[in-house]
């Protein structure tokens, strides 16, 4: 066996490292995985929402009297129907939102401040009574005039979204309302004195827009209220214990009176780490008794779900003819949305983390305007300030006449040194990341007409926190692990891997479940990369309990000391050369569990804490169309340091899904809005994201050279990184290709031929 | 004695323009203490607000969490994700 504390650095994992079947993908592919709108309860109730048409307008009355008399409609909610909440911050993924916001971005109360806001909804026995339930409901409004561009949004005479909003992080206090919510400084050193020395000074202006998670499962969920005070809801999220908070707090309820299942989740990106139906849904459902499902539709995810920020990001270089970076200088302007918490406060400590610079600064604004209100999206904030930070780095290399990496190479922080943001590092691998990059086949590989080679790097923090999971030996030997994170990543496998791992069973005899918020303890929303790292951690402790409660029923059996067992490879040895006894395995210690004390379990909660950051180096390689401005994504290998893959297909699948998303980022995603404000994309067909043929098959390279010694098996989070690099490492490869530098996202076809016909 | 660094506004708002100060603290739960007996408000601040990394490690509402005599302590904004 493996007493697991050693594992960080353990040889000889024989499930740990595999690459096992996973166990969700028959369910998946075959159709049979229950979904958060798949839930039929008897009775149910079909719900709806109406949305403003504007994107910013007073709400003067909201008349519901003749959808309520439609036969057939049972209930009808306005933000009237829920009771006035505080200011409370509430745990959303990246980025801070507050418990009054979250309500009224569910249903607006005296303002809507973005086109698809919500202003009421309806509960009906069918979706057709529904929608004209709603087409019943009267709003009059007062329109005013809106603001969807970030810098508008911080002009003096920007139309105000909140007569309230002042600016945070600046002294003396404003006493002035604005659109910026909040001004952060991350600043190191002496950037004035750090300029001064440098021999080449460089700087860009780099623009991104906001862009969708795109995952493919619309929220859903069904709310039934029970007419004891207890109610139920199923939904597809990234936490259920965080779907359970924001209701009861949204609704005034305790945390004990609603119980949430959760669903599979079709993805969720950070975008399902909030709540927009759920709240609405058991309202409906309080007052009609009855289930009310509640789905999305693609277009009401586009409107009115949170995308990621669009930001300005300005960057300043100051370095050595050698390639040392002796100053940074970086402005960040994130768009938030309707409410205040764009990621810019993470975007500013990760802008400059790969690199060892002595004299930085980076200020960021976090602004609010008339969309719908951001939400967490993989490493949020990070890729908005890699693509500006990364492209000038690579402006910088071909001023200097260095190689991309060995550019990066000569600045990349190593162990003990201090990141930018204050803290030092300790085990981290981002020099063999860029190293191997370096020498993979790809950076060598010819090039032809009109192709060019981009380089990117990135960086993510990772977090732990609080984790539950118990493991359950079966009577015949088997264990089940349960844990209360949803499983949006593969941590079903990996979860029944480190038990299996940590009991010496084969991955075969353990299986791994996702309890509702009732059947185990608490834990913290799926996201931050941290299921792997703490919830893994308490799946392995729970699991080494178990091994020492089946030695001490060994011993107990063999009338010995517990300290003279000894486990391995699932089954308890006696060490006393005076007892001539048989190993009993895990199976024979179960079948007569009953005799040694009964059932055997264990469960074990913790706040897991000294999560490792990753770094991660993409290369890409294109080829554009003269012609058409069409970019093609050729070949593109991303490396990673991963601290240890528990499961490495999945693993890499993180990577190459990364890519994916940050490679639709780069090249095509973006919300098109009209003189009014109002979405003009909001469907998949004009909203365009990479499928399977637009992209080439990704490589990737894991990194494991500095496993996380706090993890018993070395693991770091490794989901988000991978979206970091791909915008920079794609304009770097287009630049390289056509000799046009694209400053603004999306590097689309129309944009980039008018750049190559110089009108860019 | 642990040497306590920040580069990050929100902490200079309550420290005026200290970058670096030295605590002692054994825990992370008597240097929240500390911090707020010096400067007013700020130990709240970090309590609710702040992650603490302690020579190099991140950590997030861990009260118990050792500081050494000769430990660096970072305060720095509170990570989430996606």
């Amino acid at each position: 066996m493996n007493d697991a504390t050693h594992a960080a650095n353990a040889t000889g994992l024989k499930v740990v490292g595999q690459r096992p079947i996973r166990p969700d993908g028959a369910d998946k592919v075959t159709g049979r995985a229950v979904f958060g709108a798949d839930v039929h309860l008897p009775g149910m109730l079909i719900g709806r929402v109406k949305r403003s048409p504007h994107a910013h307008a007073r709400i003067l009355r909201i008349d519901t009297s003749a959808a309520r008399a439609l036969p057939g409609v049972k209930a009808v909610v306005t933000s009237d129907d829920f009771p006035r909440v505080g200011s409370e911050a509430l745990e959303q993924g990246e980025g801070s939102a507050t418990l009054v916001d979250v309500a009224d971005n569910c249903l607006a109360r005296g303002k809507v401040l973005y086109a698809g806001h919500a202003v009421a909804a309806v509960a009906a026995v069918s979706s057709e009574i529904a929608e004209r339930a709603l087409d019943l409901i009267t709003v009059e409004y007062e329109v005013l005039p809106h603001v969807i561009d970030v810098e508008a949004a911080m002009a003096p005479d920007a139309p105000l979204l909140n007569e309230r909003l002042f600016t945070a992080g600046v002294t003396p206090r404003p006493t002035t309302p604005s659109n910026i919510a909040q001004k952060t400084v991350v600043a190191r050193g002496d950037v004035a004195k750090g300029f001064a020395a440098a021999e080449v000074v460089h700087e860009g202006r780099y623009v991104t827009v906001p862009v969708h998670q795109g995952y493919i499962e619309p929220h859903a969920c069904v709310a039934w209220a029970g007419a004891d005070g207890q109610h139920q809801i199923w939904c597809s999220s990234q936490g259920h214990f965080a779907v359970r908070a924001m209701c009861a707090k949204v609704l005034g309820l305790e945390l004990r009176d609603i119980r949430v299942y959760p669903a599979e989740i079709g993805g969720g990106f950070g975008g399902k780490t909030t709540v927009y139906l759920e709240p609405v849904a058991l309202a409906l459902s309080r007052q009609c008794g009855r289930p009310v499902r509640m789905v999305m539709s693609r277009e009401e995810v586009f409107l009115a779900s949170g995308p990621t920020s669009g930001g300005v990001v300005e960057v300043r270089l100051g370095a050595m003819k050698d390639g040392t970076i002796v100053a940074a200088e970086v402005t960040l302007k994130f768009q938030a949305g309707a409410f205040p918490g764009s990621p810019v406060g993470a975007g500013s400590m990760a802008a400059l983390a790969c690199y060892a610079i002595e004299h930085a600064v980076v200020t960021g604004y976090d602004v609010v305007c008339n969309r719908p209100k951001v939400a967490a999206y993989r490493a949020p904030g990070a890729p908005i300030a890699a693509f500006g930070v990364e492209s000038a780095i690579d402006e910088l290399a071909v001023i200097l006449g260095m190689d991309p990496i060995d550019l990066r190479i000569r600045n990349a922080v190593k162990p003990g040194m201090k990141a930018v943001y204050g803290a030092s590092f300790r085990e981290i691998a981002f020099v063999e990341t860029l190293q191997a990059i370096q020498a993979h086949p790809q950076y060598r590989a010819p090039l032809g007409p009109n192709q060019g080679r981009g380089v990117a790097a990135g960086f993510w923090f990772n977090i732990g926190g609080e984790s539950s999971a118990a493991v359950h030996v079966d009577e015949d030997g088997g264990a089940t692990v349960i844990t209360s994170n949803p499983d949006i990543g593969g941590s079903r496998a990996s979860m029944a891997m480190m038990a299996a791992e940590t009991l010496g069973l084969p991955i075969e005899r353990v299986r791994a479940t996702i309890a509702d918020t009732t059947a185990i303890g608490f834990s913290a929303l799926t996201g931050g990369s941290r299921v792997t790292f703490a919830t893994g951690m308490a799946v392995v402790q729970a699991a080494q309990r178990v091994v020492q409660d089946l030695k001490r029923r060994a011993a107990l059996t063999w009338e010995c000391e517990a300290d003279q067992v000894e486990w391995r490879d699932g089954a308890a040895y006696c060490t006393d050369a005076s007892k001539e006894v048989a190993p009993l395995s895990l199976r024979d210690l179960a079948s007569r569990s009953a005799r040694t004390g009964g059932p055997i379990s264990a469960e074990v909660s913790l706040n897991a804490q000294g999560a490792g950051p990753g770094f991660g180096v993409h290369v890409c390689d294109v080829e554009v169309d003269p012609e058409t401005g069409r970019t093609t994504v050729l070949r593109y290998t991303a490396a990673q340091d991963v601290g240890r893959a528990i499961h490495p297909a999945y693993v890499e699948g993180q990577l190459q899904g990364g890519v994916a998303q940050g490679i639709g980022w780069a090249l095509n995603e973006e919300y098109v809005y009209d003189a009014k404000g109002v979405l003009q994309n909001p469907g998949f067909l004009d909203y365009r994201m990479p499928v399977a043929s637009d992209l080439p098959m990704i490589d990737t390279i894991l990194i494991e050279s500095a496993p996380n010694p706090r993890h018993p098996y070395g693991a770091k989070g490794v989901g988000e990184v991978p979206i970091v690099p791909p915008l920079a490492a794609v304009a770097n490869a287009v630049q390289r290709a056509t000799g046009v530098r694209m400053r603004a996202l999306p590097i689309s076809p129309p944009r980039l031929l008018a750049a190559l016909d110089g009108e860019g | 004695m642990a040497r306590l660094l920040s580069a990050v506004d929100e902490v200079r708002a309550f420290t005026g323009t200290a970058d670096v100060i030295d605590v002692q603290a054994r825990t992370v739960g008597g240097l929240i203490a500390e911090l707020e007996r010096r400067f007013p408000g700020l130990g709240a601040h970090v309590q609710q607000r702040m992650a603490i990394a302690i020579d190099g490690e991140i950590h997030q509402d861990a009260l118990a969490e050792p500081i050494g005599p000769d430990s660096e302590v970072v305060l720095i904004p509170r990570i989430g994700g996606g």
